[in-house]
């Protein structure tokens, strides 16, 4: 019994020597490593600091009435607006919208009310996931080939489609998620009342997720409104304002994003300050979005993490 | 009486135990000097701006087990995290008071907590085992990361670890299979052998049966009696008979207040505040 | 007769949700059909030596076009990205989640989703017009001036249009995204470990380094090939910077080279596209694009999958 006790002692004072020994160096490094993680944090918010810095101080010297509502005038000269691009901005991204809104709600409907755990869930929201990280410019190539060629010109319609194809993943499964968390009280209540389920779905289970759905639908909406990519292949850009008749829907559009990229080609001065003012209205879209986004989201979790990447 | 004019121990006056709510009328140091290995003194704890333990005194005498008992949320987890400088770790907790160990308090300036944790073991609710470890280095995790590099002394430790915990017998032959793959009590009591391994003095439990099935908890029930010959023990449990069984002291705990602290058969047969007894009879919890 | 109404009424909502989820397999199937259907022509000319070849030769009567230097450009870039950017994210993830108390981990995670809601066209005009001159004045001419005459991998006088830009704006982007999965992967570490970690006296970087890194290996593993895979498909950011070489000039040789990817090529050429060998040449590397995508994230998505559901939202 003593001899085992003076082992344990000795045992004892053994690890109890290796963790004075080593104290010094262990919290050190525990120093250095919160230091480096700090550093990661810091060296993250340089670009994010300069980019909003110079949009803001380069873009607003650019803006004005004319500038928001007017064509763009001559190449090299100057003068004239992105009106064009911001007009196009809205009527691709609404246009877009009219198709992945609803889909994208219906298809979340189904994975989280219908279809449990069975395999055609599994594979729609496996690619699901996979399609968000499909690169745009490989959407882009569907509106080319499904749209633009067969209607023989860059049009709005091929536009529309690529940024649905880009949304609609992002619909889904925030829509998804969130009906989830609605409790199942809520739903035997309608139940228990005789309502058919598609009613209970759509009026009271939907209804009570309207704040998640509609974070999803806004988090798409930021997403798309930036995209460039699929729009060089489906929109083209032009310098004209989209006209509501019939050839309208046959010509190309301007959108902001593509309006930037163009812009930021040219050789001149004044190019490169319309170039910051687009850039400046673009992020003022974007980063009002995700604001509205914040307002929107009563739910913690979304806070954490739908949110998170928008 | 004696009066200690050292440090925090002066300021705990014999009237302000007369007003806590357990009679704890010995200083810190004559606890020690009566082989008490803990003592706690005028202990509080906060979560933000709730206050979860209010002015906890009591004395755990070697080689004993205690229990603590009481509702959920009563603070008995709580006050066993601040008894290894656990709760540390949590955000917002803050704590006031004394908790010595043998004579020294682990509160004090320039203790090192890792000293503290090589000397008061845990073992927690769920069986928590590194599920990327093996078995083996599972048990010898904490002198590999408190650098112990000596293969012989680790291997001889990992053994006789598994061997305090009753499971060496069980996992001999599979010492690389991955801690995770063995039944839940064979986690728990992996749990147990990795805490064993520091060399610990104390060792805390918090619920550490209550996730387990009844062949499982009795198991770790019988392996407390075992070790409590080399170890004093803390044990925090929701389940009273377990509590009447296996321990020597048994404190009772209410709305972060310390109400009876005293040897079990007293605290259960005979016990001296009313809300106590309300309480081991089953009236409220 | 009111509850055969009801059926009828449920019959066909369910139909309408199946329907709705089919299309968005449906789209899979279009993307790949249009990059399969608009790669034929190109692939009727060169054959399987497409994928090989580092000709770009759009004129007519001697046209011929290869692959091999965008992709090789590609994986240069994403890799500089990689390298540039994994650590930095998971440092990030890991002050979030680890180290950060609540009052300052949660500002900072809001700031960081902020640079991810920025649109890359605007990454790339700071890329060009700001970003490139700094990068050009603090880190590439004194590279240059120092390891230029030694080290063939500075070989190169540098004008900031190049792959070493493109990949470290490339990183920036990609900074938000593999730290934002990878935070909710640590925070999907089950509290339990780090207690036992900590009750054994590690210190938190033991804890991070030694029990919880370990433990969600495969999950940090997916989020960094989620980042892979949006480095591999960024377009307009890259076209902007990376100064748009081709042919077997594009293949990059130091570090300051002008190189082009598999997106930035298309995007930089497709509207000046005038023969249809030319377009089919830059779907067919749309297809490309588009196998290589696919297999990366199909793989994070099954390692990701495995620690947490990832709620979609992430950009190109």
């Amino acid at each position: 019994m003593g001899d085992i006790s003076s082992i344990q002692e000795k045992r004892r004072s053994v690890i109890q020597d290796a963790i004075v020994r080593q104290n010094k160096k262990r919290r050190l490094m525990d120093r250095v490593f919160t230091g480096v993680t700090i550093a990661c944090i810091a060296l993250a918010m340089i670009p994010l600091g300069s980019i909003l810095i110079e949009v803001v101080k380069n873009g607003a010297s650019a803006i004005s009435v004319e500038f928001l509502t007017r064509p763009q005038g001559s190449i090299v000269s100057g003068g004239g607006g992105i009106g064009p691009a911001i007009q196009g901005t809205l009527l691709v991204v609404g246009y877009a919208s009219l198709i992945g809104v609803p889909v994208g709600v219906l298809a979340g409907i189904y994975l989280s009310e219908y279809a449990g755990n069975n395999r055609f869930a599994y594979i729609v929201r496996f690619f699901n996931n996979v399609m968000t990280g499909m690169p745009s410019i490989v959407i882009g190539i569907v509106g080319y080939i499904l749209i633009v060629l067969a209607v023989g010109s860059f049009n709005i319609t091929a536009g529309a489609l690529a940024l649905s194809i880009i949304m609609i993943p992002i619909v889904v499964g925030v829509t998804e998620e969130t009906l989830k968390l609605v409790p199942h009280s809520i739903r035997e209540a309608g139940h228990s009342l005789g309502i058919p389920k598609w009613r209970v779905t759509l009026f009271i289970t939907l209804r009570s997720a309207k704040n998640g759905v509609l974070t999803g639908i806004v988090l798409a909406l930021s997403r798309i409104s930036g995209e460039t990519a699929p729009l060089i292949m489906t929109i083209l850009g032009t310098s004209l304002f989209f006209q509501f008749t019939f050839e309208g829907f046959t010509d190309p559009v301007d959108a902001l994003p593509l309006r930037i990229f163009r812009l930021a080609a040219l050789p001149y001065e004044h190019a490169e300050s319309f170039g910051w003012g687009a850039a400046l209205v673009l992020i003022l879209i974007v980063l009002s979005l995700s604001m509205a986004l914040r307002f929107l989201v009563l739910d913690r979790r979304y806070k954490a993490s739908g949110g998170a990447r928008l | 009486m004696i009066n200690y004019q050292k440090g925090s121990i002066a300021a705990v006056t014999s009237e302000e135990y007369a007003n806590s709510s357990v009679d704890y009328k010995l200083s810190s140091a004559q606890a020690y000097a009566r082989g008490y290995k803990v003592s706690i003194r005028n202990l509080n704890s906060w979560f933000g701006v709730k206050q979860a333990l209010k002015n906890i005194n009591f004395d755990v005498k070697e080689n004993t087990i205690t229990s603590m008992i009481g509702p959920s949320g009563c603070g008995k987890t709580t006050l066993i995290r601040c008894l290894n400088r656990m709760n540390e770790m949590t955000p917002g907790a803050a704590v006031k008071g004394s908790v010595y160990l043998d004579d020294v308090d682990i509160y004090a300036n320039g203790i090192d907590p890792v000293t503290i944790k090589r000397r008061i073991g845990m073992v927690f609710q769920k069986p928590n085992p590194f599920p990327t470890m093996s078995i083996y280095d599972n048990v010898a995790a904490g002198l590999k990361l408190n650098g112990i590099r000596d293969k012989k002394l680790i291997n001889e430790i990992v053994e006789e670890s598994l061997r305090g915990a009753a499971l060496w017998d069980e996992v001999k032959g599979e010492l690389g299979k991955p801690g995770s793959s063995i039944s839940g009590g064979q986690q728990q009591r992996l749990c147990i052998a990795r805490a064993l391994a520091m060399q610990p003095e104390v060792l805390l439990m918090d619920e550490p049966t209550s996730a387990l099935d009844p062949i499982a908890s009795a198991k770790i029930e019988e392996l407390l009696n075992d070790l409590k010959k080399d170890l004093t023990i803390i044990i925090v449990t929701h389940n009273m008979q377990q509590a009447a069984r296996v321990s020597d002291y048994t404190a009772f705990m209410y709305l972060g207040e310390m109400v009876e602290y005293g040897p079990t058969k007293q605290i259960f047969e005979n016990p001296q505040k009313e809300l106590t007894e309300r309480y081991i009879s089953g009236k409220f919890g | 007769m009111f509850l055969g109404k009801k059926r009828k009424g449920d019959r066909i909502f369910r139909w309408v949700v199946i329907g709705a989820s089919g299309y968005t397999l449906l789209m899979l199937v279009l993307v790949a059909f249009s990059v399969i259907e608009g790669a034929i022509p190109v692939f009727s000319l060169e054959g399987l030596s497409f994928f090989i070849g580092t000709d770009w030769n759009p004129v007519e009567g001697r046209e011929s076009y290869g692959a091999l230097p965008y992709v090789i450009g590609t994986l240069v870039t994403a890799g500089i990205a990689m390298v540039i950017g994994v650590p930095i994210s998971l440092g990030i993830a890991v002050f979030i989640s680890e180290i950060a108390p609540p009052k300052v981990g949660t500002p900072v995670a809001y700031v960081i989703e902020v640079l991810a809601a920025i649109p890359s066209i605007i990454y790339g005009l700071w890329a060009l017009l700001v970003f490139r001159i700094w990068l050009l004045d603090l880190i590439e001419r004194p590279l240059y001036q120092a390891f230029g005459g030694t080290l063939p991998f500075f070989a190169k006088a540098p004008f900031g249009l190049d792959v070493f830009t493109a990949g470290i704006v490339l990183a920036v982007m990609i900074i938000p995204i593999i730290s934002s999965i990878s935070r909710e992967i640590l925070k999907a570490i089950p509290n339990s470990q780090r207690e036992a970690a900590y009750s054994l006296g590690a210190t938190r970087w033991e804890t991070v380094r030694k029990v919880l890194f370990p433990y969600a290996k495969a999950g940090l593993l997916g989020a960094t090939v989620i980042g892979l895979g949006r480095a591999v498909g960024e377009t307009i950011l890259v076209t902007m910077v990376i100064g748009n070489a081709l042919g077997i000039a594009a293949i990059p040789t130091t570090l300051f080279s002008q190189s082009n990817t598999i997106s930035s090529v298309i995007a930089s050429q497709f509207n000046e596209a005038v023969t249809p060998f030319h377009s089919s040449a830059l779907i067919a590397l749309g297809a490309v694009l588009f196998v290589l995508t696919m297999g990366i994230n199909i793989g994070a998505q099954l390692l990701v999958s495995r620690m947490v559901k990832v709620v979609p939202g992430g950009r190109e």
